[in-house]
């Protein structure tokens, strides 16, 4: 009985993982030019190597380069990664029933690992169950594929970076741009996420001159405001499509 | 010794934010204008973080000209994201047109 249980255990826990296998594809040149810029940065590579390993979340850690560079304070760097993961509260609610029955150490475990990419995999395969029936293996699965994962890309990274210092200077920071852009427009589905991202943008400009980078932080917090006036707008109009568009 | 205690940092943040929920689920509950406010986080702070590196690559003023790669490849990445949605094409694409722009064109 137990040989059953734990065979059937791992069968999940591959299928999370196979299923995780174009996520993976899609975060190698991510892992790679983090590494790359990292190595041409400040940090030291073991220091670099041990945020991908601690903090495991690809743009919080692309950003906190960023900021580490142009010598922000810890406050501003810690804020943003709060601000920046908050999506993430979003993601564990949405897959919250799906954990809810399991033991204490399996929702601590799991937490770790509610990467985007394994949020999306998990996502669509629980979905097709009843809540309350699933096991947490097939999310482990997919989880612990993606940190190892994105270890082996970070010191592939490094180690292209160190073989070629000259990178950094060559504009290679721009493949953060492109990457952010990639994540951007295909969530402006509506006027007000457009109004939200184009306010923050401008503001964060306007106000780059502020110390410690805070008014990269004031900006989202207005372009946030202006998302939230403009979707109480829609609601008050027209309440149907604005739950249809959640 | 401070760099590993800014990560320390980091890492208890995002590790906070990812369980939260799983682990005091009963407890928490998100009334929807909290919903609503963390729908627009993503894109704001994407969009706030590459609008300077874009417009001032080089940390001054804005550079309004087509001699400001970041600017060009930027535009040629909305346009592909826009009409094609794939993201691995946008990103080779456009990082091809900023390095032709930069090794060759303002070169």
């Amino acid at each position: 009985m137990k040989t059953t249980l734990q065979a059937g255990n791992l069968a999940e826990f591959g299928a999370g993982a196979r299923d995780t296998i174009p996520m993976m594809v899609g975060a190698a040149p991510f892992g790679v030019i983090y590494g790359t810029l990292a190595a041409t940065g400040p940090l030291h590579a073991w220091t670099v190597q041990f945020m991908s390993l601690a903090v495991f979340a690809g743009s919080a850690q692309f950003i906190a380069l960023g900021l580490i560079a142009g010598n922000a304070s810890f406050a501003v760097v810690w804020a943003t990664t709060f601000v920046v993961n908050l999506r993430h509260v979003l993601y564990s609610a949405t897959l919250a029933p799906y954990v809810a029955h399991l033991p204490a150490r399996w929702r601590w475990t799991l937490g770790a690992f509610l990467t985007d990419e394994v949020f999306a995999v998990s996502y669509a395969h629980y979905q097709k169950k009843p809540a309350g029936q699933t096991g947490p293996y097939y999310f482990l699965g997919s989880g612990v594929s993606m940190y190892v994962n994105w270890q082996i890309w970070t010191v592939i990274g490094l180690l292209f970076g160190s073989a070629f210092p000259g990178l950094q200077s060559k504009g290679l920071d721009f493949a953060m741009v492109a990457t952010f852009i990639a994540i951007i427009v295909p969530q402006l589905v509506a006027l007000r996420f457009v109004a939200a991202a184009v306010t923050a943008g401008v503001l964060a400009f306007a106000w780059n001159g502020w110390p410690y980078k805070l008014g990269l932080l004031a900006a989202v917090v207005v372009g946030v405001a202006v998302g939230m006036v403009l979707s109480m707008r829609d609601e008050r109009r027209n309440p149907t499509e604005l739950e249809r568009a959640k | 010794m401070n760099d590993f205690l800014l990560i320390v940092g980091m890492a208890l943040i995002t590790y906070a934010i990812r369980s939260a929920v799983f682990v005091f689920g009963e407890r928490l509950s998100f009334p929807p204008i909290v919903r609503t406010a963390l729908s627009f986080v993503p894109v704001t702070v994407l969009t706030a973080i590459i609008v300077p590196m874009t417009f001032a690559p080089h940390g001054g003023g804005a550079e309004l000209t087509w001699r400001n790669s970041q600017l060009v490849a930027v535009i040629v990445a909305l346009v592909v994201c826009a009409l094609t949605r794939k993201p691995l094409l946008t990103i080779a694409v456009s990082l091809a047109v900023f390095f032709f722009w930069q090794l060759v064109v303002v070169a």
